[in-house]
Protein backbone atom coordinates (compact mmCIF):
# COMPACT_ATOMS: atom_id res chain seq x y z
CA UNK A 1 0.00 0.00 0.00
CA UNK A 2 2.84 2.22 0.53
CA UNK A 3 4.57 4.23 -2.05
CA UNK A 4 6.62 2.29 -4.54
CA UNK A 5 10.10 3.09 -3.56
CA UNK A 6 11.66 5.38 -5.87
CA UNK A 7 15.07 5.52 -5.76
CA UNK A 8 15.32 8.57 -8.79
CA UNK A 9 13.70 11.56 -7.49
CA UNK A 10 10.29 11.54 -8.56
CA UNK A 11 8.99 13.46 -11.33
CA UNK A 12 5.09 13.55 -9.64
CA UNK A 13 4.44 13.12 -6.22
CA UNK A 14 1.22 12.78 -4.83
CA UNK A 15 0.77 13.02 -1.23
CA UNK A 16 -2.43 12.82 0.96
CA UNK A 17 -4.66 13.75 -2.19
CA UNK A 18 -8.27 14.23 -1.12
CA UNK A 19 -10.77 15.92 -3.24
CA UNK A 20 -14.24 16.06 -2.44
CA UNK A 21 -17.36 17.35 -3.90
CA UNK A 22 -19.82 18.23 -0.94
CA UNK A 23 -20.48 15.14 0.77
CA UNK A 24 -19.02 13.26 -2.41
CA UNK A 25 -15.68 11.72 -1.57
CA UNK A 26 -14.04 11.42 -5.43
CA UNK A 27 -10.48 10.74 -4.08
CA UNK A 28 -8.88 9.74 -0.41
CA UNK A 29 -6.27 10.01 0.72
CA UNK A 30 -4.32 9.19 -2.40
CA UNK A 31 0.01 8.81 -2.29
CA UNK A 32 1.58 7.87 -5.27
CA UNK A 33 4.43 8.80 -7.16
CA UNK A 34 5.81 8.36 -10.74
CA UNK A 35 9.63 8.13 -11.83
CA UNK A 36 11.21 10.17 -14.52
CA UNK A 37 10.87 8.02 -17.70
CA UNK A 38 8.50 5.89 -16.54
CA UNK A 39 4.61 5.04 -17.65
CA UNK A 40 2.06 4.89 -15.65
CA UNK A 41 -1.04 3.32 -15.70
CA UNK A 42 -3.84 4.40 -13.69
CA UNK A 43 -6.46 2.11 -13.21
CA UNK A 44 -9.96 1.69 -12.16
CA UNK A 45 -13.56 1.17 -12.93
CA UNK A 46 -15.68 4.31 -14.05
CA UNK A 47 -16.01 6.72 -11.30
CA UNK A 48 -13.29 5.50 -9.36
CA UNK A 49 -11.76 8.92 -9.33
CA UNK A 50 -9.06 8.82 -12.29
CA UNK A 51 -9.92 11.95 -14.17
CA UNK A 52 -9.98 13.96 -10.88
CA UNK A 53 -6.81 12.31 -10.02
CA UNK A 54 -5.51 13.69 -13.29
CA UNK A 55 -7.47 16.91 -13.58
CA UNK A 56 -5.77 18.16 -9.72
CA UNK A 57 -2.32 16.78 -11.28
CA UNK A 58 -2.48 19.07 -13.70
CA UNK A 59 -4.28 22.15 -11.69
CA UNK A 60 -7.00 22.22 -13.35
CA UNK A 61 -9.19 21.40 -10.12
CA UNK A 62 -7.78 22.55 -6.70
CA UNK A 63 -7.39 19.57 -4.48
CA UNK A 64 -9.47 19.52 -0.98
CA UNK A 65 -6.19 18.34 0.83
CA UNK A 66 -3.38 17.01 0.22
CA UNK A 67 -0.20 18.42 -2.60
CA UNK A 68 0.99 17.41 -6.24
CA UNK A 69 4.42 18.16 -7.19
CA UNK A 70 5.39 18.49 -10.36
CA UNK A 71 9.29 18.11 -11.85
CA UNK A 72 10.06 19.69 -7.93
CA UNK A 73 7.37 22.57 -8.40
CA UNK A 74 4.37 22.49 -6.26
CA UNK A 75 0.70 22.45 -8.18
CA UNK A 76 -0.89 25.63 -7.01
CA UNK A 77 -2.78 28.62 -8.48
CA UNK A 78 0.60 29.98 -10.17
CA UNK A 79 1.09 28.08 -13.52
CA UNK A 80 4.67 27.62 -13.72
CA UNK A 81 4.32 23.99 -13.63
CA UNK A 82 1.61 23.91 -16.66
CA UNK A 83 4.86 24.27 -18.81
CA UNK A 84 6.02 20.92 -17.89
CA UNK A 85 2.64 19.19 -18.64
CA UNK A 86 1.18 17.72 -21.79
CA UNK A 87 -2.52 16.76 -21.00
CA UNK A 88 -5.50 15.16 -22.83
CA UNK A 89 -8.59 15.24 -21.35
CA UNK A 90 -10.96 12.94 -21.78
CA UNK A 91 -12.73 12.46 -25.48
CA UNK A 92 -10.53 14.92 -26.60
CA UNK A 93 -12.13 18.38 -26.38
CA UNK A 94 -10.49 20.75 -28.48
CA UNK A 95 -12.06 23.79 -30.28
CA UNK A 96 -14.62 22.09 -33.02
CA UNK A 97 -14.34 25.16 -35.60
CA UNK A 98 -10.12 24.98 -35.32
CA UNK A 99 -8.57 22.90 -38.72
CA UNK A 100 -6.02 20.81 -36.94
CA UNK A 101 -3.03 23.08 -38.13
CA UNK A 102 -4.34 25.52 -36.20
CA UNK A 103 -4.87 23.35 -32.71
CA UNK A 104 -1.20 23.03 -33.00
CA UNK A 105 -0.15 26.88 -33.70
CA UNK A 106 -2.56 28.06 -30.92
CA UNK A 107 -1.22 24.81 -28.50
CA UNK A 108 2.63 25.61 -29.46
CA UNK A 109 2.43 29.62 -29.02
CA UNK A 110 0.74 29.03 -25.21
CA UNK A 111 3.58 26.92 -24.83
CA UNK A 112 5.85 29.63 -25.98
CA UNK A 113 7.59 27.43 -28.78
CA UNK A 114 9.80 29.38 -31.06
CA UNK A 115 7.93 29.86 -34.51
CA UNK A 116 11.39 28.97 -36.62
CA UNK A 117 10.77 25.47 -34.64
CA UNK A 118 7.33 24.90 -35.17
CA UNK A 119 7.16 23.63 -38.89
CA UNK A 120 9.66 20.82 -38.05
CA UNK A 121 8.06 20.05 -35.16
CA UNK A 122 4.27 19.84 -36.87
CA UNK A 123 6.04 17.65 -39.46
CA UNK A 124 7.47 15.46 -36.83
CA UNK A 125 4.19 14.92 -35.10
CA UNK A 126 2.48 14.64 -37.82
CA UNK A 127 4.24 11.80 -39.10
CA UNK A 128 4.16 10.47 -35.26
CA UNK A 129 1.04 10.82 -34.55
CA UNK A 130 -0.58 9.66 -37.94
CA UNK A 131 -2.20 13.37 -38.96
CA UNK A 132 -0.71 14.09 -42.59
CA UNK A 133 -3.88 13.30 -44.13
CA UNK A 134 -6.11 15.50 -41.68
CA UNK A 135 -3.67 18.41 -40.82
CA UNK A 136 -6.27 21.11 -42.63
CA UNK A 137 -9.56 20.10 -41.54
CA UNK A 138 -11.56 21.19 -39.27
CA UNK A 139 -11.57 18.94 -36.03
CA UNK A 140 -14.99 18.63 -35.78
CA UNK A 141 -15.05 16.68 -39.05
CA UNK A 142 -12.50 14.43 -37.55
CA UNK A 143 -13.51 10.73 -36.42
CA UNK A 144 -13.05 9.61 -33.39
CA UNK A 145 -9.67 8.00 -33.62
CA UNK A 146 -8.59 11.23 -35.36
CA UNK A 147 -9.71 13.38 -32.86
CA UNK A 148 -7.66 11.49 -30.57
CA UNK A 149 -4.48 11.74 -32.36
CA UNK A 150 -4.66 15.44 -32.59
CA UNK A 151 -5.92 15.50 -29.00
CA UNK A 152 -2.10 13.56 -28.68
CA UNK A 153 -0.66 15.69 -30.69
CA UNK A 154 -1.92 18.79 -29.17
CA UNK A 155 -0.34 17.52 -25.81
CA UNK A 156 2.52 16.84 -27.39
CA UNK A 157 3.50 19.97 -29.15
CA UNK A 158 5.10 21.95 -26.35
CA UNK A 159 7.67 19.18 -26.19
CA UNK A 160 6.78 18.30 -22.03
CA UNK A 161 8.51 16.14 -19.80
CA UNK A 162 4.96 14.98 -18.89
CA UNK A 163 2.73 13.60 -20.68
CA UNK A 164 -1.20 13.07 -19.18
CA UNK A 165 -3.44 11.66 -21.09
CA UNK A 166 -7.14 10.53 -19.88
CA UNK A 167 -9.09 6.93 -21.21
CA UNK A 168 -6.87 7.95 -24.57
CA UNK A 169 -8.33 4.47 -25.61
CA UNK A 170 -11.76 5.00 -25.18
CA UNK A 171 -14.70 4.89 -27.89
CA UNK A 172 -12.13 4.11 -30.53
CA UNK A 173 -12.50 0.81 -32.21
CA UNK A 174 -10.21 -2.53 -31.82
CA UNK A 175 -7.07 -1.14 -34.37
CA UNK A 176 -7.33 2.51 -33.06
CA UNK A 177 -6.66 1.10 -30.04
CA UNK A 178 -3.69 -0.89 -30.89
CA UNK A 179 -2.45 1.88 -32.85
CA UNK A 180 -2.65 4.55 -30.08
CA UNK A 181 -0.72 2.22 -27.61
CA UNK A 182 2.09 1.76 -30.12
CA UNK A 183 2.32 5.66 -30.12
CA UNK A 184 1.94 5.75 -26.53
CA UNK A 185 4.85 3.17 -25.60
CA UNK A 186 7.04 5.31 -28.57
CA UNK A 187 6.23 8.30 -26.43
CA UNK A 188 6.93 7.12 -22.94
CA UNK A 189 10.65 5.83 -23.82
CA UNK A 190 11.84 9.56 -23.94
CA UNK A 191 9.13 11.11 -21.50
CA UNK A 192 7.24 10.36 -18.16
CA UNK A 193 3.51 9.21 -18.87
CA UNK A 194 0.02 8.64 -16.99
CA UNK A 195 -2.42 7.05 -18.77
CA UNK A 196 -5.79 6.32 -17.28
CA UNK A 197 -8.10 3.02 -18.34
CA UNK A 198 -10.46 0.71 -17.14
CA UNK A 199 -9.12 -1.97 -19.04
CA UNK A 200 -6.46 -4.33 -17.08
CA UNK A 201 -5.49 -5.78 -20.16
CA UNK A 202 -4.14 -2.11 -21.42
CA UNK A 203 -2.32 -1.40 -18.55
CA UNK A 204 -0.24 -4.30 -18.83
CA UNK A 205 0.73 -4.28 -22.73
CA UNK A 206 1.78 -0.20 -22.24
CA UNK A 207 3.08 0.36 -18.32
CA UNK A 208 5.92 0.09 -16.35
CA UNK A 209 3.89 0.17 -13.41
CA UNK A 210 0.10 0.30 -12.81
CA UNK A 211 -1.89 1.93 -10.01
CA UNK A 212 -5.44 0.84 -8.97
CA UNK A 213 -8.12 3.18 -7.43
CA UNK A 214 -11.50 2.26 -6.73
CA UNK A 215 -13.79 4.35 -5.03
CA UNK A 216 -10.75 6.97 -4.33
CA UNK A 217 -8.78 4.69 -2.67
CA UNK A 218 -5.29 3.64 -3.59
CA UNK A 219 -6.19 -0.59 -4.34
CA UNK A 220 -2.77 -1.58 -5.40
CA UNK A 221 0.80 0.03 -6.78
CA UNK A 222 3.06 -2.46 -8.47
CA UNK A 223 3.94 -3.74 -12.10
CA UNK A 224 1.51 -5.89 -13.53
CA UNK A 225 3.17 -8.72 -12.52
CA UNK A 226 2.93 -7.44 -8.82
CA UNK A 227 -0.92 -6.09 -9.24
CA UNK A 228 -1.43 -9.64 -10.65
CA UNK A 229 -0.20 -11.61 -7.77
CA UNK A 230 -2.13 -9.44 -4.86
CA UNK A 231 -5.29 -10.68 -7.40
CA UNK A 232 -4.75 -13.38 -8.42
CA UNK A 233 -4.65 -16.42 -6.05
CA UNK A 234 -7.70 -17.57 -4.10
CA UNK A 235 -10.62 -19.67 -4.33
CA UNK A 236 -14.39 -18.77 -4.31
CA UNK A 237 -16.60 -20.42 -2.10
CA UNK A 238 -20.12 -20.77 -2.25
CA UNK A 239 -22.05 -21.83 1.31
CA UNK A 240 -25.65 -21.84 1.93
CA UNK A 241 -26.72 -22.57 5.18
CA UNK A 242 -29.94 -23.05 7.18
CA UNK A 243 -30.56 -21.57 10.55
CA UNK A 244 -28.32 -18.41 10.63
CA UNK A 245 -28.99 -15.22 10.26
CA UNK A 246 -27.04 -13.45 7.77
CA UNK A 247 -24.81 -11.54 10.44
CA UNK A 248 -24.54 -14.56 12.57
CA UNK A 249 -22.97 -16.77 9.62
CA UNK A 250 -21.04 -13.86 8.30
CA UNK A 251 -19.31 -13.12 11.67
CA UNK A 252 -18.27 -16.86 12.25
CA UNK A 253 -17.14 -17.82 8.13
CA UNK A 254 -15.33 -14.84 8.53
CA UNK A 255 -13.13 -16.00 11.75
CA UNK A 256 -11.94 -19.14 9.65
CA UNK A 257 -8.40 -19.60 8.49
CA UNK A 258 -7.81 -18.35 5.26
CA UNK A 259 -10.94 -16.73 4.12
CA UNK A 260 -10.24 -13.39 3.24
CA UNK A 261 -13.84 -11.68 2.77
CA UNK A 262 -17.50 -12.84 3.15
CA UNK A 263 -20.09 -11.34 1.27
CA UNK A 264 -24.25 -12.15 1.34
CA UNK A 265 -24.75 -13.15 -2.23
CA UNK A 266 -28.68 -14.27 -1.59
CA UNK A 267 -30.73 -14.37 1.22
CA UNK A 268 -34.54 -16.37 1.80
CA UNK A 269 -35.63 -14.88 5.28
CA UNK A 270 -38.91 -17.04 4.89
CA UNK A 271 -36.82 -20.38 4.79
CA UNK A 272 -34.08 -18.78 7.04
CA UNK A 273 -31.52 -19.73 4.41
CA UNK A 274 -28.27 -17.69 3.71
CA UNK A 275 -26.18 -17.74 0.68
CA UNK A 276 -22.59 -16.25 1.59
CA UNK A 277 -19.57 -16.39 -1.07
CA UNK A 278 -16.04 -16.54 0.53
CA UNK A 279 -13.12 -15.30 -0.67
CA UNK A 280 -10.66 -17.89 0.82
CA UNK A 281 -6.70 -18.27 0.09
CA UNK A 282 -7.09 -22.09 -0.19
CA UNK A 283 -10.21 -24.19 -0.54
CA UNK A 284 -11.82 -24.61 2.42
CA UNK A 285 -14.11 -26.54 1.95
CA UNK A 286 -13.33 -29.41 3.88
CA UNK A 287 -13.46 -27.40 7.22
CA UNK A 288 -16.83 -25.80 6.51
CA UNK A 289 -19.19 -29.20 7.22
CA UNK A 290 -17.90 -29.64 11.02
CA UNK A 291 -17.81 -25.55 11.67
CA UNK A 292 -21.58 -25.44 10.29
CA UNK A 293 -23.02 -28.61 12.40
CA UNK A 294 -20.66 -27.05 15.71
CA UNK A 295 -23.22 -24.43 15.08
CA UNK A 296 -26.17 -26.12 15.05
CA UNK A 297 -27.28 -25.06 11.09
CA UNK A 298 -27.70 -26.88 8.74
CA UNK A 299 -25.34 -27.34 5.25
CA UNK A 300 -27.74 -27.35 2.21
CA UNK A 301 -25.27 -26.25 0.09
CA UNK A 302 -21.50 -25.99 -0.85
CA UNK A 303 -19.76 -25.54 -4.24
CA UNK A 304 -16.21 -24.27 -5.33
CA UNK A 305 -17.90 -21.12 -7.51
CA UNK A 306 -17.16 -21.51 -11.41
CA UNK A 307 -16.80 -17.71 -11.77
CA UNK A 308 -13.40 -16.51 -11.17
CA UNK A 309 -12.81 -14.16 -8.00
CA UNK A 310 -12.70 -11.32 -9.58
CA UNK A 311 -15.70 -11.46 -11.77
CA UNK A 312 -17.88 -12.92 -8.92
CA UNK A 313 -16.52 -10.04 -6.26
CA UNK A 314 -17.31 -7.57 -9.55
CA UNK A 315 -20.85 -8.58 -9.08
CA UNK A 316 -21.18 -8.44 -5.71
CA UNK A 317 -19.65 -5.61 -5.36
CA UNK A 318 -22.06 -4.10 -8.24
CA UNK A 319 -25.25 -5.17 -7.01
CA UNK A 320 -24.06 -3.51 -3.40
CA UNK A 321 -23.31 -0.06 -5.20
CA UNK A 322 -26.86 0.17 -7.14
CA UNK B 1 -2.74 37.46 -24.40
CA UNK B 2 -2.88 38.05 -27.93
CA UNK B 3 -3.15 34.26 -28.57
CA UNK B 4 -6.36 34.38 -27.08
CA UNK B 5 -7.36 37.65 -28.86
CA UNK B 6 -6.35 36.18 -32.31
CA UNK B 7 -8.39 32.64 -31.46
CA UNK B 8 -10.97 34.42 -30.42
CA UNK B 9 -11.92 37.18 -33.23
CA UNK B 10 -11.10 33.88 -35.82
CA UNK B 11 -13.86 32.00 -34.40
CA UNK B 12 -16.33 35.02 -33.64
CA UNK B 13 -15.78 35.98 -37.80
CA UNK B 14 -16.20 31.78 -38.58
CA UNK B 15 -19.68 32.07 -36.77
CA UNK B 16 -22.73 32.55 -38.34
CA UNK B 17 -23.42 34.61 -34.79
CA UNK B 18 -21.35 37.62 -35.62
CA UNK B 19 -22.24 38.12 -39.06
CA UNK B 20 -26.15 37.89 -38.05
CA UNK B 21 -25.63 40.48 -34.86
CA UNK B 22 -23.60 42.63 -36.95
CA UNK B 23 -26.00 42.98 -40.02
CA UNK B 24 -29.24 43.25 -37.64
CA UNK B 25 -27.28 46.10 -35.26
CA UNK B 26 -26.37 48.29 -38.69
CA UNK B 27 -29.84 47.61 -40.13
CA UNK B 28 -31.89 48.70 -36.44
CA UNK B 29 -29.47 51.22 -35.87
CA UNK B 30 -30.15 52.50 -39.75
CA UNK B 31 -33.51 52.75 -40.42
CA UNK B 32 -33.81 54.22 -36.31
CA UNK B 33 -31.64 56.70 -37.30
CA UNK B 34 -33.08 57.75 -41.09
CA UNK B 35 -36.45 57.14 -40.69
CA UNK B 36 -36.68 60.22 -38.05
CA UNK B 37 -33.66 62.24 -39.78
CA UNK B 38 -35.26 64.21 -42.36
CA UNK B 39 -38.45 65.04 -39.99
CA UNK B 40 -36.36 66.31 -37.45
CA UNK B 41 -34.65 68.28 -39.99
CA UNK B 42 -31.34 68.29 -37.82
CA UNK B 43 -27.63 67.41 -39.11
CA UNK B 44 -27.09 64.97 -36.04
CA UNK B 45 -26.51 61.21 -34.65
CA UNK B 46 -28.90 61.87 -31.72
CA UNK B 47 -31.34 59.41 -32.85
CA UNK B 48 -28.57 56.81 -33.39
CA UNK B 49 -26.20 57.43 -29.93
CA UNK B 50 -29.37 57.81 -27.90
CA UNK B 51 -30.43 54.78 -28.54
CA UNK B 52 -26.80 53.22 -28.54
CA UNK B 53 -27.36 52.08 -24.59
CA UNK B 54 -30.34 49.81 -25.57
CA UNK B 55 -28.79 48.08 -28.91
CA UNK B 56 -25.58 47.79 -27.31
CA UNK B 57 -27.06 46.23 -24.55
CA UNK B 58 -28.41 43.74 -26.99
CA UNK B 59 -25.21 43.20 -29.12
CA UNK B 60 -22.68 42.96 -26.47
CA UNK B 61 -24.03 39.65 -24.88
CA UNK B 62 -25.09 37.91 -27.93
CA UNK B 63 -21.29 38.49 -28.54
CA UNK B 64 -19.94 37.15 -25.16
CA UNK B 65 -22.44 34.68 -24.45
CA UNK B 66 -20.70 31.54 -26.15
CA UNK B 67 -17.39 32.99 -24.76
CA UNK B 68 -16.74 30.57 -21.66
CA UNK B 69 -20.25 29.04 -21.58
CA UNK B 70 -19.56 27.06 -24.82
CA UNK B 71 -16.57 25.93 -23.44
CA UNK B 72 -17.48 24.85 -20.31
CA UNK B 73 -20.25 22.63 -21.91
CA UNK B 74 -18.02 21.38 -25.38
CA UNK B 75 -15.08 20.57 -22.44
CA UNK B 76 -12.61 23.00 -24.33
CA UNK B 77 -12.09 24.69 -21.42
CA UNK B 78 -10.21 22.04 -19.83
CA UNK B 79 -7.55 21.60 -22.81
CA UNK B 80 -7.13 25.88 -22.65
CA UNK B 81 -6.92 26.26 -19.35
CA UNK B 82 -4.24 23.43 -18.67
CA UNK B 83 -1.94 25.07 -21.33
CA UNK B 84 0.50 27.28 -19.78
CA UNK B 85 -1.74 29.93 -20.38
CA UNK B 86 -3.45 31.67 -16.93
CA UNK B 87 -7.25 32.05 -16.70
CA UNK B 88 -6.82 35.97 -16.67
CA UNK B 89 -4.88 35.99 -19.52
CA UNK B 90 -7.72 33.37 -21.40
CA UNK B 91 -10.23 36.04 -19.92
CA UNK B 92 -8.80 39.30 -20.96
CA UNK B 93 -8.16 37.44 -24.22
CA UNK B 94 -11.37 36.65 -24.63
CA UNK B 95 -12.39 40.39 -23.36
CA UNK B 96 -10.50 41.83 -25.55
CA UNK B 97 -11.66 39.64 -28.80
CA UNK B 98 -15.47 40.88 -27.39
CA UNK B 99 -14.30 44.80 -27.36
CA UNK B 100 -13.18 44.38 -30.67
CA UNK B 101 -15.55 42.82 -32.51
CA UNK B 102 -17.86 45.17 -30.95
CA UNK B 103 -15.99 48.05 -32.41
CA UNK B 104 -15.62 46.38 -36.05
CA UNK B 105 -19.26 46.55 -36.00
CA UNK B 106 -19.46 49.60 -35.14
CA UNK B 107 -17.41 50.60 -37.80
CA UNK B 108 -20.14 50.71 -40.46
CA UNK B 109 -21.79 53.01 -38.31
CA UNK B 110 -19.57 55.73 -39.44
CA UNK B 111 -20.92 55.81 -43.18
CA UNK B 112 -23.75 57.22 -41.19
CA UNK B 113 -22.45 60.77 -39.80
CA UNK B 114 -20.01 60.68 -43.37
CA UNK B 115 -23.54 60.88 -45.33
CA UNK B 116 -25.00 63.16 -43.27
CA UNK B 117 -21.74 65.61 -43.86
CA UNK B 118 -22.30 64.94 -47.94
CA UNK B 119 -25.89 65.49 -47.61
CA UNK B 120 -25.88 68.66 -45.90
CA UNK B 121 -22.70 70.26 -47.16
CA UNK B 122 -20.59 72.80 -45.55
CA UNK B 123 -22.11 75.33 -45.11
CA UNK B 124 -21.20 76.56 -41.80
CA UNK B 125 -25.13 76.90 -40.37
CA UNK B 126 -26.33 73.60 -41.35
CA UNK B 127 -22.89 71.51 -40.97
CA UNK B 128 -22.42 68.44 -39.03
CA UNK B 129 -20.62 68.86 -35.89
CA UNK B 130 -18.17 66.57 -35.49
CA UNK B 131 -17.47 67.26 -31.55
CA UNK B 132 -20.71 65.00 -30.78
CA UNK B 133 -19.92 62.17 -32.91
CA UNK B 134 -16.50 62.01 -31.60
CA UNK B 135 -17.56 62.10 -28.24
CA UNK B 136 -20.25 59.86 -28.79
CA UNK B 137 -18.29 56.90 -30.43
CA UNK B 138 -15.72 57.42 -27.41
CA UNK B 139 -18.53 56.86 -25.55
CA UNK B 140 -19.57 53.77 -27.33
CA UNK B 141 -16.81 52.34 -26.76
CA UNK B 142 -16.53 52.54 -22.86
CA UNK B 143 -19.88 51.35 -23.05
CA UNK B 144 -19.18 48.07 -25.18
CA UNK B 145 -16.32 47.44 -22.61
CA UNK B 146 -18.60 47.54 -19.66
CA UNK B 147 -21.34 45.38 -21.32
CA UNK B 148 -18.96 42.93 -22.82
CA UNK B 149 -17.66 42.81 -19.05
CA UNK B 150 -20.91 42.31 -17.50
CA UNK B 151 -21.50 39.80 -20.33
CA UNK B 152 -18.41 37.44 -19.94
CA UNK B 153 -19.20 37.43 -16.02
CA UNK B 154 -22.55 36.14 -17.10
CA UNK B 155 -21.08 33.43 -19.72
CA UNK B 156 -18.72 32.40 -17.27
CA UNK B 157 -21.47 31.63 -15.27
CA UNK B 158 -23.62 29.30 -17.10
CA UNK B 159 -22.77 26.25 -19.03
CA UNK B 160 -25.91 27.51 -21.08
CA UNK B 161 -25.54 30.13 -24.11
CA UNK B 162 -28.97 31.03 -23.78
CA UNK B 163 -29.30 32.01 -20.31
CA UNK B 164 -26.07 33.53 -20.41
CA UNK B 165 -27.04 35.73 -22.79
CA UNK B 166 -30.65 36.55 -20.85
CA UNK B 167 -28.53 37.02 -18.00
CA UNK B 168 -25.92 39.29 -19.52
CA UNK B 169 -28.94 41.76 -21.15
CA UNK B 170 -30.63 41.35 -18.28
CA UNK B 171 -28.21 43.28 -15.93
CA UNK B 172 -26.78 45.68 -19.08
CA UNK B 173 -30.88 46.62 -19.98
CA UNK B 174 -30.94 47.76 -16.23
CA UNK B 175 -28.07 50.03 -16.70
CA UNK B 176 -29.37 51.40 -19.32
CA UNK B 177 -32.68 51.89 -18.37
CA UNK B 178 -32.30 52.73 -15.29
CA UNK B 179 -32.09 56.35 -15.02
CA UNK B 180 -35.53 56.57 -16.38
CA UNK B 181 -37.08 54.78 -13.41
CA UNK B 182 -36.31 57.26 -11.35
CA UNK B 183 -39.51 59.01 -10.79
CA UNK B 184 -40.71 55.57 -8.60
CA UNK B 185 -37.25 55.95 -6.83
CA UNK B 186 -36.90 57.55 -3.44
CA UNK B 187 -35.45 60.85 -3.35
CA UNK B 188 -32.20 59.93 -1.14
CA UNK B 189 -31.32 57.52 -3.18
CA UNK B 190 -31.68 59.31 -6.84
CA UNK B 191 -28.22 60.57 -6.87
CA UNK B 192 -26.87 57.36 -6.53
CA UNK B 193 -29.29 55.42 -8.61
CA UNK B 194 -28.56 58.04 -11.14
CA UNK B 195 -24.34 57.27 -10.88
CA UNK B 196 -25.54 53.36 -11.49
CA UNK B 197 -27.30 54.38 -15.06
CA UNK B 198 -24.65 53.69 -17.68
CA UNK B 199 -27.02 55.73 -20.38
CA UNK B 200 -26.46 59.22 -18.43
CA UNK B 201 -22.40 58.22 -18.27
CA UNK B 202 -22.44 57.43 -21.72
CA UNK B 203 -24.69 60.26 -22.63
CA UNK B 204 -22.24 62.75 -20.63
CA UNK B 205 -18.94 61.22 -22.66
CA UNK B 206 -21.05 61.74 -25.82
CA UNK B 207 -22.18 65.74 -25.26
CA UNK B 208 -18.15 65.42 -25.69
CA UNK B 209 -17.23 65.89 -22.14
CA UNK B 210 -14.71 63.74 -21.05
CA UNK B 211 -15.24 63.59 -17.00
CA UNK B 212 -13.15 61.39 -14.57
CA UNK B 213 -16.49 60.27 -12.94
CA UNK B 214 -17.38 58.96 -16.31
CA UNK B 215 -14.46 57.35 -16.89
CA UNK B 216 -14.24 56.15 -13.07
CA UNK B 217 -17.45 54.73 -13.82
CA UNK B 218 -17.04 52.69 -17.14
CA UNK B 219 -13.11 51.58 -15.53
CA UNK B 220 -14.45 50.46 -12.28
CA UNK B 221 -17.98 48.87 -13.07
CA UNK B 222 -16.27 46.87 -16.13
CA UNK B 223 -13.30 46.08 -13.79
CA UNK B 224 -15.62 44.74 -11.21
CA UNK B 225 -17.85 42.17 -13.18
CA UNK B 226 -13.88 40.82 -14.87
CA UNK B 227 -12.71 40.50 -11.44
CA UNK B 228 -16.16 38.73 -10.98
CA UNK B 229 -15.62 36.30 -13.78
CA UNK B 230 -12.34 35.62 -12.67
CA UNK B 231 -13.28 34.40 -9.58
CA UNK B 232 -15.94 32.35 -10.50
CA UNK B 233 -13.40 30.69 -12.77
CA UNK B 234 -11.36 29.82 -9.67
CA UNK B 235 -14.31 28.49 -7.95
CA UNK B 236 -15.22 26.11 -10.86
CA UNK B 237 -11.36 24.59 -9.57
CA UNK B 238 -13.14 23.47 -6.68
Amino acid sequence: MANAPVARSPVIDVQHLSKSYGDTHAVRDLSFSVARGEVLGLLGPNGAGKSTTMRIITGYLRPTSGTVRVAGTVVDDSDVFKQSIGYLPEFSPLYGDMIVYDLLQFAAAAHGVPRPERRDRFRRLSSQCGLETVMHRPFDQLSRGYKQRAGLAYALVGDPEILILDEPTSGLDPNQIVEIRSVIKEIGQSRTVIFSTHILAEAESTCDRIVIINDGRLVADGTAAQVKDAEAPGVAIRVTVRGASEAEATGVFEQVDSVDRVLVDERDGAAGEVSLLLACREDVRAALPTIVAERGWSLLEMARSTESLETAFQRLTGKRNR
Amino acid sequence: MWLVVRRELRSAFGSPIGYVVAVVFLAVTGWLLFSTFFLNGRADLRAFFELLPITLALVAPAITMRQLSEELSSGTYESVLTLPLSAAQILGGKFVASLLFVMIVLVPTLLYPLSIASVVGGSAATQLDWGPVVGGYIGAILLAGLYCAIGLLASSASRNQIVAFILAIAVCAFLALVDRMLFIIPAPLVGLIQFLSATSHFESVARGVLDTRDLVYFVSFGGAALFGAHAVMQVRRG
